[in-house]
């Protein structure tokens, strides 16, 4: 994966963005256990599959979501955040 | 000559003794069962059977023999860490890696070079000050180093780095070694064959079966292998197992890139490594510098190598050895990386009975091979974690008691 296409800036090379990590859903803090908490806090899904991420492209300073293929290193398509997360 | 070799090429059977033996199929039942013939699964063999006398041992390896992280690794030894509890842990693992040639009656090539860590921030220099009174105070040898000792000792070296990131200092740790890192797979691996271990490559684990929140069984390519006991020492494809038995873990795998130049004349005798500048060198038995940088900055389940790895580490190698710019990179290759959190592995009992994990091994999992393997091996005779891996149980994410090693760990981080 040598390009990333930035939905506001368009196709760019991939040294622009930053990678963000797995889109997660945040649990509400008051109403789960400690257990729960630190399982949001700390775990993360680590198989391979295709996953819905955030990425950063830095010198404009977007958020995105891509969903990748965490296997083959392919970006099936890009989309600006719509609070859907 | 030629005819006695043209004899031995078309012989049935070699002369020549084969590393361990090769079992047709597998039994329906171990007493324990290990995946992964890696470093780690092997020495968990072997010291299963020669400390705790647990032989009906199967390990399942899914390629071939110590073809995974084990063989993928830039080879440092060391134990120069930042918490006390990985002081002891990696302390001890060097203390069993000086006798590993001698036990195993195969030559590891172990060879103590010492280990400079440059600091080019007043940042890291503190950093360093502090992991030197951290190693002294368990008996580690650790010091750190001003740029005049360092002149004198590194005199092939750019001590401003091009001029961009003028060298502070460095810690200097004596005991840092290389080893040849195929031959601890193979000498764990026949040590363990010789103690009865069944050793099965090719044999992928597909599921496992559990019954009442315990271990039952391992499915395999090869059939299914009724048992009580697993330990899962695959770093670099742990989600994929702890899925099997429902287990959620902070482990994301990235890739870890590394290189070879070719052969040159034995110039460079220390290990030397800048977190800075993203560079960690030695140089090899056979003259190859061995290098390697950071993680690659996204997860991915791949071990493709990239252009910029190459032209990055290249760079970097550049600012601290000028003259090498006429030197040749002979191969890149790349690993996948269990990376937790904290930089601290995950290892011991899980709360499923009967599943044991020695994982999270991110980018410092060959210096631990030794330990690893005797501490898991002593963790399943008793069915609790030995002293020396408590603080790396998988308990310490739900309790928020994290080892951080992130300082120590390795570079750019």
């Amino acid at each position: 994966m040598k390009l990333l296409r930035c939905p506001v800036n368009g196709l760019r090379p991939i040294s622009e963005f930053v990678w963000g990590g797995e889109v997660r859903d945040m649990p509400d803090p008051d109403a789960v256990s400690d257990a729960e908490w630190a399982h949001y806090v700390f775990d993360r899904s680590g198989v391979p599959a295709v996953k819905r991420e955030w990425w950063y492209h830095v010198p404009s300073g977007v958020w995105f979501i891509a969903e990748r293929d965490t296997v083959a290193d392919r970006v099936l398509r890009t989309y600006p955040y719509g609070g859907d997360a | 000559m030629p005819y006695r070799l043209l004899k031995f090429a078309l012989a049935r059977r070699h002369p020549e003794p084969r590393m361990f033996r090769t079992h047709a199929r597998l039994k329906p039942s171990y007493d324990v069962v290990i995946i992964g013939g890696g470093g780690h699964g092997l020495a968990a063999a072997y010291y299963l059977a020669r400390d705790h006398g647990i032989t009906d041992v199967c390990v399942l390896e899914k390629g071939y023999l110590g073809g995974g992280n084990t063989a993928r690794n830039t080879t440092i030894v060391r134990s120069n860490y930042l918490t006390p509890e990985g002081v002891r842990f990696y302390d001890e693992s060097v203390r069993l890696w000086r006798d590993l040639s001698a036990e195993f009656d195969l030559n590891l090539f172990y060879s103590t070079r010492g280990h400079y860590t440059l600091a080019h921030t007043d940042a890291s220099l503190r950093t360093m000050r502090w992991r030197a009174e951290v190693n002294r105070h368990l008996g580690v040898e650790s010091r750190v180093v001003d740029v005049e000792e360092l002149r004198r000792a590194l005199p092939m070296m750019d001590l401003s780095a091009g001029g961009h990131a003028p060298v502070l200092g460095a810690l200097y740790h004596a005991p840092g070694a290389v080893a040849r890192h195929d031959a601890v797979a193979w000498g764990y691996g026949r040590g363990a064959d010789l103690r009865g271990v069944e050793i099965h490559q090719q044999t992928e684990v597909v599921g496992i079966e559990l019954e009442g929140g315990a271990v039952s069984a391992v499915l395999t390519t090869k059939g299914r292998i009724a048992t009580r006991t697993v330990l899962c020492a695959v770093a670099g494809s742990t989600p994929r197992i702890t899925r099997m038995v429902g287990l959620s873990t902070p482990i994301t795998i990235q890739p870890l890139q590394a290189m070879v130049s070719e052969p040159l004349k034995p110039w460079l005798d220390p290990i030397i490594v800048s977190g800075s500048l993203h560079v960690y060198v030695s140089q090899s038995a056979r003259g190859e510098l061995v290098m390697g940088a950071s993680l690659d900055p996204c997860e991915l389940h791949s071990t493709r190598s990239t252009f910029d790895f190459t032209e990055g580490l290249a760079s970097h190698m550049l600012d601290l050895f000028p003259f090498l710019s006429r030197v040749r990179v002979l191969r890149q290759w790349a690993g996948m990386a269990d990376m937790t959190p904290d930089f601290a592995p995950i290892m011991g009992t899980t709360p499923v009975t009967g599943f044991y994990l020695d994982a999270g091994w991110g980018t410092w999992g060959f210096k631990a091979t030794p330990v690893a393997g005797k501490t898991m091996a002593w963790t399943i005779a008793h069915g609790r974690d030995h002293e020396l891996i408590r603080a790396f149980n998988l308990s310490r994410f739900t309790d928020f008691r994290l080892t951080g090693e992130k300082g120590a760990a390795s570079v750019g981080h």
